[in-house]
């Protein structure tokens, strides 16, 4: 063993031992840190995972491919609709079926409000982990709308399991134009009241500044994607390296910074709630009429082989992976969650920092339980 | 003397940011019409969900108390975690055995608004209700029929 080897040894040996959950407020949902303090400052963090672990890869091998898709709106629970794309474009692509071009519309522009919702989700719970209860209030008033557009077009608010296989469950409903289109012009009056309530704020600031930091290079090696990639220089967006859907038809940036603090995480977020907005701006007006699905064969068998497919969530790259034997069900089925990969960053960008930095730090990484334990 | 006017400059900077996030808080505070708290459940009465939203699988039946069952079991096999049970009997028309529909369980605590039964249905006999009030002391209350009693099956539906 190396000198610095025994050293972290020791340390780990002399630390003072708290759990951070499986019920602490900041943790959101049932995620336990066993934290390792020397003080206040913390020497190492332990994840422990699997206090609401369902088995969800197991129940997907049962289950026919049209049935996988609610499991997969259980995952990431924010990101519900991008999860049910990523089986339906499996899917899709192992049969070689071409989606109608509205059905590639529609899931796009779904998949930027859901990017929205869960965004604004995200800064309001962030604000309120650091104390500022405020900013609860006016990021769920304005998820409140389109909530609203998924109820009345999917009718879920949250988990919409909207997508099949070939393309949608009905049609959307009329109003889905319009609404989006209003909802559009509204939040952009709003976004900036975000940055006046919180970005600016000096308590904040010097809360998220400098603190958590993660270089390019670790998070590479950590497979840190998403947003928390991104801020830290990693150019690792699934939407403009790999297109899928009618992200190829669009022109958005890629939002990158070098920084890698969880002030910077935290910008990141907030532009790409602008990217978003551009990315809808440009697409609503093209759906055009048709079907809202391909034909399908009312059972789908997958020719055997292996299958992965990977997508966008607002955390991260999400990937799925099957080995199919040519059964209507997968023989295997993985799932390649984001925030398994962003938690496992957790102990190393909190090491040193003070136990109170290491909410701001959780925060700024957006974690859901769910989709680390599936 | 630089570290002097820093620190003011610093406190400065300070009280006027959180001074521009009471601005957007207090605009509130004089405007609270802008404000759209829904007073559930004081607005039972007028609350109304959309016509899509998915709080329940109903079997409509028309007002002679017909539905459009079939008790093909279709919905049974499409559903992922076995809240459907299909039970049927043997009903005699002009001497002929004909198989019809005895009840349509239905659980309601186990099911997860997949909406693979109202879709795949293939007479249509499913659709979602509105209701999302669903608490009850009773687990067992949350298992439904949802074929009426004596209804029948409309004569409109070919099998
Ligand atoms: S509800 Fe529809 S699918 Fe289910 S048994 Fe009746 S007819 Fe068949
Ligand atoms: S909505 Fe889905 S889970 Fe519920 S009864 Fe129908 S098929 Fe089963």
């Amino acid at each position: 063993m190396s000198d610095s080897k025994i050293q972290e040894n020791l340390q780990k040996e002399d630390a003072y031992y708290v759990n951070m959950g499986p019920q602490h407020p900041s943790t959101h949902g049932v995620l336990r840190l066993r934290v390792g303090l020397q003080g206040e400052k913390v020497i190492h963090v332990e994840p422990h995972c699997g206090y609401i672990h369902r088995g969800i890869e197991k129940m997907c091998e049962k289950d026919t491919y049209s049935q996988i898709i609610h499991l997969t709106d259980r995952l990431d629970y924010l990101s519900a609709n991008t999860n049910n794309e990523a089986v339906c474009l499996l899917v899709e692509n192992a049969l070689g079926i071409e989606v109608p071009e509205r059905v590639k519309i529609i899931r796009t522009i779904l998949d930027e409000l859901t990017r929205l919702a869960s965004h604004q989700l995200w800064w309001s719970v962030m604000g309120m982990d650091l104390g500022a209860l405020t900013t609860f209030f006016y990021g769920l008033r304005d998820r409140e709308k389109i909530l609203d557009i998924f109820e009345e077009s999917t009718g879920g608010r949250l988990l919409p399991s909207f997508n099949t296989p070939g393309g949608f469950m009905h049609d959307i409903h009329p109003n889905f134009v319009p609404r989006t289109k209003e909802f559009l012009a509204y939040f952009k009056k709003k976004l900036p009241e975000y940055n006046r309530l919180l970005t600016g704020n000096v308590i904040f600031q010097q809360r998220t500044k400098g603190i958590g930091i993660l270089s390019k290079e670790d998070a590479i090696a950590y497979g840190v994607t998403g947003p928390s990639g991104r801020a830290s220089g990693f150019a690792c967006d699934v939407r403009k390296h790999h297109p899928y859907s009618a992200y190829g038809m669009v022109d958005f940036k890629e939002i990158l910074y070098t920084e890698g603090d969880s002030f910077y995480r935290y910008v990141a977020r907030m532009d790409e709630m602008w990217e978003s907005m551009k990315i809808i701006e440009q697409l609503i007006d093209r759906i055009e009429d048709g079907p809202y699905t391909a034909k399908m064969k009312p059972i789908i068998k997958l020719p055997a082989g292996e299958y992965y497919q990977r997508v966008e969530t607002t955390r991260g790259e999400f990937g799925v992976f099957v080995i199919s034997t040519g059964d209507k069900t997968p023989y295997r089925m993985k799932f390649r969650s984001p925030n398994f990969a962003n938690l496992s960053a957790l102990d190393y960008m909190s090491r040193g920092f003070k136990i109170a930095d290491m909410v701001a730090i959780m925060s700024s990484l957006d974690l859901v339980i769910p989709d680390i334990d599936r | 003397m630089k570290e002097i006017i820093q620190y003011f400059s610093d406190v400065f900077h300070a009280v006027k940011s959180l001074l521009t996030g009471m601005r957007v808080t207090g605009y509130y505070f004089f405007h609270h019409k802008e404000i759209v708290t829904q007073e559930y459940p004081e607005n039972r009465a007028t609350l109304k969900m959309f016509e899509r939203f998915k709080g329940e699988v109903l079997m409509p039946h028309t007002e002679s108390n017909e539905h459009k069952c079939t008790g093909c079991g279709i919905c049974e096999m499409n559903c992922p975690n076995g809240s459907i049970e299909i039970l049927t009997t043997f009903e005699t028309v002009d001497g002929k055995k004909k198989k019809i529909i005895d009840k349509h369980i239905y659980h309601l605590s186990m099911c997860t608004f997949c909406g693979l039964c109202v879709k795949t249905c293939p007479s249509d006999a499913l659709a979602f209700g509105n209701d999302f009030e669903h608490a009850v002391f009773d687990r067992q209350s949350l298992t439904k029929v949802l074929n009426k009693p004596g209804s029948t099956l409309n004569k409109e539906v070919k099998e």
